[in-house]
């Protein structure tokens, strides 16, 4: 037998341990680094000016499986100058985004309001994409205090 | 399985700037849940959400995870003629959920 497939005491440990590490490095929530890459995915490396968007949510809320979130745009939303998208992100979900609002001029207002999961306490941003491609966000606090997504 | 409520003016003045709110019950179970056998519960949530009146879609929503359970989406359209307003949602398992409401439009 040759004796690289016996399990030595030195092989357990050190597999076991390398196991360990893998399973505690994978996080239960997204990073914040997660959520930079997906607004990079999103904006494609375009600049981001804060303004023109305005969330709108409790600042506290007590139950994180329904949160209710309003998300406004600042424009005329005329043929020539409109919102096209509105993107919402998170910071510590399991996933970075939450939803995109496909719209235009024929919504009148920039408005969307739903209802969101929030894992924990952490940022929301919202990004908007204008007509003329230039992107404008506005990012919140929400503190939670009790979670949603990994609890059953 | 899935109900839809729409909640939507009946007649609307034409230019005027209307409300929809559309509900819809579906567990958007996440993906990231586990039976207590450890099993991890597959995703199924709504991913695609689309309005369409007076021949065009006027809103799409894609949607993942984060969604809360019998989403909820509240938007705006301009008022334009007495049509059908259709609303749809698409789910992981390809099950399509449509409502339809009638807007008439007053000049």
């Amino acid at each position: 037998m040759p004796p690289s497939t016996k399990p030595t005491r030195r092989k357990v440990l050190v597999q076991g341990t390398a196991a360990l590490a893998f399973l505690t490095a994978r996080p239960a929530f997204a990073e914040p680094e997660d959520m930079e890459k997906a607004i990079l995915d999103f904006t494609g490396g375009v600049a981001v000016t804060p303004g023109k968007v305005k969330i709108e949510v409790a600042p506290l809320v007590e139950n994180g499986n329904s949160v209710t979130l309003g998300v406004r745009v600042e424009s005329p939303m005329t043929t020539a100058y409109h919102v096209k998208t509105i993107a919402l992100f998170n910071e510590k979900n399991p996933q970075p985004q939450i939803a995109r609002f496909h719209l235009g001029p024929r919504a009148g207002r920039a408005a969307v309001e739903t209802r969101i999961r929030l894992a924990t306490t952490q940022h929301l941003t919202a990004i908007a994409r204008l007509s003329d491609g230039s992107l404008w966000s506005d990012t919140v606090e929400v503190i939670v205090t009790i979670a949603a997504c990994t609890e059953d | 399985m899935a109900s839809a409520l729409i909640d939507a003016p009946k007649t609307a003045k034409r230019g005027e700037i209307i409300t929809l709110r559309a509900l819809v019950s579906h567990q958007m179970e996440t993906g990231y849940r586990r039976e207590i056998s450890g099993a991890v519960i597959p995703r199924l949530i709504i991913h695609t959400f689309t309005c369409h009146y007076d021949g065009e879609e006027i809103f799409r929503a894609d949607l993942f995870p984060a969604m809360a359970a019998n989403p909820l989406i509240a938007f705006t359209t301009v008022a334009t003629r007495s049509e059908p307003l259709v609303f749809r949602w698409l789910d992981d398992a390809g099950v399509a959920i449509t409502e339809t409401v009638q807007l008439v439009v007053t000049a």
